[in-house]
């Protein structure tokens, strides 16, 4: 069965397959997490009661201050990070935050990537290659 | 990337692990940005509260502190944003003993570093004004806005990881910011009203933040009629920011990189969006009004210059805040020792306010001492304290200056 795939930017981290957690809404980890639960607190976000721990997550934009490029490393040191963090357009902060946890992360698509990976898709993410690959 | 030898060296471990771990992040980020090389930088400036660190964080920094000193130490000036905690404050504030803990831990691997504890957000009212074309790894993003848009110097929003790294390297990937195409303006506004006060030159940041909407969107404000200084523009920039994510701005005939509508940008300019009086009135308004009961005044948001230190006291004189409101006030270490001085701190603190030492409200655990406190109905002058605050459980309201102090003395709006 062939998989689906989808080209990105070349991103930062190592290859890794998971299960998706996708919406179309914005992601900031300041904002948006209960970072000690696993899951997202903010009453208006889309996700908002998910438990994003080892889901790749799948999100629209970064956004927020410069807080969350410390936060992606203290979630992974407590083993409470997502396996990925894929988005359509990041900003520096979370590709720095990324860089320092080591989390895999992909962005700038050839399609709309919170449109075309549904929620429970097991898929595969590979950072060097910047793809992203459904698997049927 | 392209990388010199001398930073083949670094990423090789020559010059020890916390530099090999630095280069390391940066040309992770490079790549994922399409740098082509890295570009020398001449200051950076670290966002780390422990708020934001963590435990994981502190124990990060304590782990490049315990390196050999020639291999710990930062290569060009590095200087520290606000921290979480006020050492002289914060058992009044209710903060939590662990949390000072955390921060002295934090100060204690920083200095081993050879990081200046400036603990500020305005450091470029107080320790050193960037230059034209200096290039620069500033963390705050207001601090970023006022450094690309009013000094012309060039910068990326750096997260503190990456500021810090670049203290260790002394250089920064080349993508966004330090390169001419992205500073171009790509949005145009017209204002037909004067701002009259710092709390309205925020509203106004705000709005055209939340309309340009993109760390990639450079806003061009067209000629105004009236004319901004130091404090309008750090209110103006540092409520963009936060709204928008946008890291610079051109007010023509005001900035260095605008002296005219034609230089601001790459071609014709764009149709102009008019922003009205109708539109600060509307933003305003959107945060209600506390006719009840104030429970806490904020002045900061960026922290106050010695120009607000004086405005503040000066409104202040000769009266009481009640006893059912707090009013806080944040300043930089420089600015209080500089209000000491001049006997500012004196007179906000025998109307019963209190001054605060290189904090900042919001990265302060708000929620925490919220809720130790019962502080949820805010007022403030700041339009990006508004914006972070709601976030942390607390309901904000904007006004001016002697409004807020007006309020701060009657316990209610």
């Amino acid at each position: 069965m062939a998989d689906k795939i989808y080209k990105g930017h070349v991103g930062i981290g190592e290859k890794v397959s998971g299960v998706a957690l996708v919406a179309k809404d914005n992601f900031s980890a300041r904002y948006d997490l209960n970072r000690v639960k696993g899951e997202f607190s903010r009453k208006a976000h889309k996700l908002h009661g998910e438990n994003y721990v080892d889901r790749i997550l799948i999100l629209d934009n970064a956004k927020g201050g410069v807080a969350s490029a410390w936060m992606l490393a203290e979630m992974k040191s407590r083993g409470m990070a997502p396996a990925a963090l894929v988005l359509n357009a990041s900003n520096t902060i979370m590709a720095q935050g990324a860089a320092l946890a080591n989390l895999p992360f992909l962005d700038r698509f050839d399609a709309d990537i919170t449109s075309v990976v549904k929620t429970g898709d097991r898929v595969t993410v590979d950072p060097e290659a910047g793809t992203l690959s459904i698997h049927d | 990337m392209k990388l010199t030898e001398y930073e083949h060296a670094m990423l090789a471990g020559e010059f020890g692990e916390p530099k090999r771990l630095a280069l390391e992040q940066q040309v992770k980020v490079g790549r994922f940005f399409d740098a082509e090389d890295l570009v020398e930088v001449s200051q950076a400036h670290i966002m780390a509260d422990t708020e934001s660190l963590g435990e994981s964080g502190v124990e990060f920094l304590e782990r490049l502190a315990a390196c050999p000193e020639q291999d710990r130490q930062v290569v060009i000036p590095t200087i520290t944003d606000p921290r979480g905690v006020d050492q002289c404050q914060y058992k009044r504030l209710k903060q939590q003993q662990s949390w000072a803990f955390l921060e002295l831990r934090t100060v204690a691997a920083m200095r081993a570093m050879g990081i200046m504890m400036t603990d500020t957000c305005i450091n470029y009212q107080t320790v050193q004004a960037p230059v034209m074309g200096q290039h620069l790894a500033f963390g705050d993003t207001g601090v970023v806005i006022y450094s690309n848009s009013v000094c012309g110097a060039r910068s990326n929003f750096e997260g503190g990881p990456a500021a810090l790294a670049a203290g260790l390297t002394g250089r920064t990937p080349r993508y966004g910011y330090h390169l001419d195409r992205c500073r171009r303006g790509t949005h145009l506004f017209e204002i037909d009203f004067e701002p009259t006060d710092l709390a309205e030159w925020g509203a106004l940041g705000a709005i055209i933040g939340r309309e340009s909407g993109s760390y990639w969107t450079v806003p061009v404000i067209a000629r105004p009629s009236a004319e901004p200084g130091s404090d309008e523009l750090k209110h103006f920039g540092a409520a963009m920011a936060s709204y928008g994510s946008v890291p610079m701005f051109h007010i023509v005939g005001v900035t260095p990189e605008a002296p005219d509508l034609k230089a601001a940008f790459d071609g014709a300019p764009p149709a102009a969006r008019r922003i009205t009086r109708k539109d600060v009135d509307d933003y305003n308004a959107s945060f209600g009004l506390h006719n009840e009961k104030v429970d806490v005044v904020v002045f900061g948001a960026p922290q106050l210059s010695l120009i607000e230190m004086r405005q503040v006291a000066m409104l202040l004189k000769g009266r009481k805040v009640h006893d059912g409101t707090t009013l806080l006030v944040a300043t930089n270490p420089e600015n209080k020792a500089a209000s000491d001085r001049m006997g500012f701190t004196e007179t906000i603190e025998a109307s019963g306010a209190i001054v605060l030492s290189g904090v900042c409200f919001y990265q302060m655990y708000a929620r925490e001492m919220g809720e130790a406190n019962n502080w949820k109905r805010l007022l403030t002058n700041s339009a990006k304290l508004c914006n972070i605050i709601t976030g942390y459980g607390y309901e904000p309201v904007i006004a001016p200056m002697d409004r807020c102090v007006d309020a701060a003395v009657k316990g209610k709006m």
